[in-house]
């Protein structure tokens, strides 16, 4: 009897808190075709994409507190320093509570790929690949490919020539894209699941020589589209990074694969 | 293009036959004594070139060299493999004894046990301390992440990735890397040497 009370303290209390939602919901994109800013062999840098789940916007704070006390061995000086380096949630007032400085619906930073990827194993998901955040993340709000456009060019440049403001928006705060997926660009910068994949050396004039024998197969990738700099940049940002670092702006969110249409 | 984690666990169940692990990320029960970085702490089952399933830490209490490669890859592979035996012949014979050589597959699909076990005959290592092993593919990018190897998989199926000798300590502790190939790096076998002490 007193459980049921407490179950229905409980159900009250949750009815009172109705407009904020867990739900980031998984998207579908339908899969295509489209030029990725890195060839996939040589030459060719026209990517299939098959058709996936995508949730529509960045984890959240409070999405990954949720995580964190389902998943205690993820709390920051619980993770171990091999998962995560030392500014891992650092934001947070403590391992378990967010405190002022992190609002519940801001998108959760200051996460490596390892508690990235465990977050979306726990939600049965996986990170996006890099040719399918690119893909989602070339449509702005009318057209699934807007690359071309100069003005959308410049809107999403403006952005990335910001330095990092005091406190990030929380998410949902501009329109969706043609996908429904929320701040693909704009907000921060995210994880995805092959990071490591760009085997872009900081130097093009490193190409050849002594350095060739770092990579195994065909050479290294040459980037196509070098005007497309902003997700250039991403490469550039994401080549960059160990699988245990973590930083301010940089977030995820996860996908699935569907499983019904190929 | 898009590989996904479960179907490859599916796929690969009959061939394997013992559970697998689930979780490719867990602090292990005797996480507590190991330290805070060995790379130890990742739980992931393998399987070795004579189709056993073992784990990353199976030369727990050696110093270990590690590699990630691929048995069909025609040029730089074979070269890793030659570095470091012209790195090991170095070593004394007792140094040599306690010194254990895993090189992990990342082309897991391809990279049958048996293959596995023809590249290691080919270059006539010691299968008493070395071995090769292949990851479930949903835990690559993991294992890859740890030992800070980049790899892209190509449509013609071959794959780039960096190339990369990592020292482990007893305890599983990253000490020392090396990307030079063909030759003895002095400073890295100097790190092994210190490491076997």
């Amino acid at each position: 009897m007193r459980s049921f009370v407490q179950l229905f303290v409980v159900v009250s209390l949750s009815a009172g808190f109705a407009n904020y939602s867990f739900a980031n919901e998984f998207v579908h994109i339908p899969g295509g075709e489209f030029r990725s800013v890195i060839p996939e062999g040589e030459g060719d840098n026209l990517i299939a994409v098959a058709s996936f789940f995508m949730q529509e916007a960045s984890v959240t704070n409070a999405e990954f507190l949720r995580f964190v006390l389902h998943r205690p061995e993820w709390q920051r000086g619980r993770a171990v320093s091999l998962f995560v380096d030392e500014q891992y949630l650092s934001k947070w007032a403590s391992p378990i509570f967010l405190g002022p400085r992190s609002g519940l619906q801001q998108p959760v930073t200051q996460v490596s790929w390892f508690a990235a990827d465990a977050y979306c194993e726990w939600q049965n998901a996986r990170l996006p690949s890099f040719y399918e955040w690119e893909y989602v993340a070339a449509a702005n709000e009318s057209t699934a490919d807007a690359r071309a456009l100069p003005e959308w060019q410049q809107e999403i440049l403006s952005w990335y020539s910001q330095t990092g403001g005091d406190r990030l928006s929380d998410v949902r705060n501009r329109s969706a894209n043609f996908y429904n997926i929320f701040d693909a660009h704009g907000l921060v910068w995210e994880w995805v699941d092959d990071f490591n994949a760009f085997l872009v050396t900081g130097d093009n004039r490193e190409q050849g020589g002594a350095d060739q024998l770092q990579f195994c197969g065909a050479g290294a990738i040459t980037m196509e589209e070098k005007e497309n700099y902003a997700v250039l940049m991403r490469v550039a940002m994401l080549s960059s990074l160990e699988a245990r670092y973590t930083t301010r702006n940089l977030g995820f969110r996860c996908a699935r694969r569907d499983e019904v249409r190929k | 293009m898009i590989k996904r984690k479960q179907n490859w666990r599916l796929a690969l169940l009959p061939a394997l036959a013992l559970p697998m692990v689930i979780m490719p990320i867990a602090n292990s029960s005797d996480g507590n004594s190991l330290p805070p970085n060995s790379v130890y702490h990742l739980q992931v089952s393998v399987e070795d070139q004579f189709g056993e399933i073992t784990k990353l830490d199976r030369y727990k209490g050696h110093p270990v060299l590690i590699t990630m490669f691929y048995a069909s890859c025609p040029h730089v592979c074979p070269l890793l493999i030659s570095t470091i035996k012209l790195t090991e012949s170095k070593l004394s014979a007792e140094q040599r004894a306690d010194l254990r050589v895993l090189t992990i597959s990342i082309d897991p699909e391809r990279d049958t046990p048996e293959k596995m076990l023809e590249t290691m005959e080919r270059h006539s290592v010691e299968a008493s301390r070395w071995s090769m092993v292949r990851p479930q593919p949903g835990d690559l990018r993991t294992i890859a992440g740890v030992f800070g190897v980049k790899y892209k998989q190509l449509p013609n199926g071959e794959f780039n990735h960096t190339t990369r000798i990592i020292l482990l300590d007893r305890e599983g502790t990253q000490i020392a890397s090396t990307g030079q190939l063909g030759r003895h790096d002095a400073v890295f076998l100097e790190a092994i040497e210190t490491s076997l002490q």
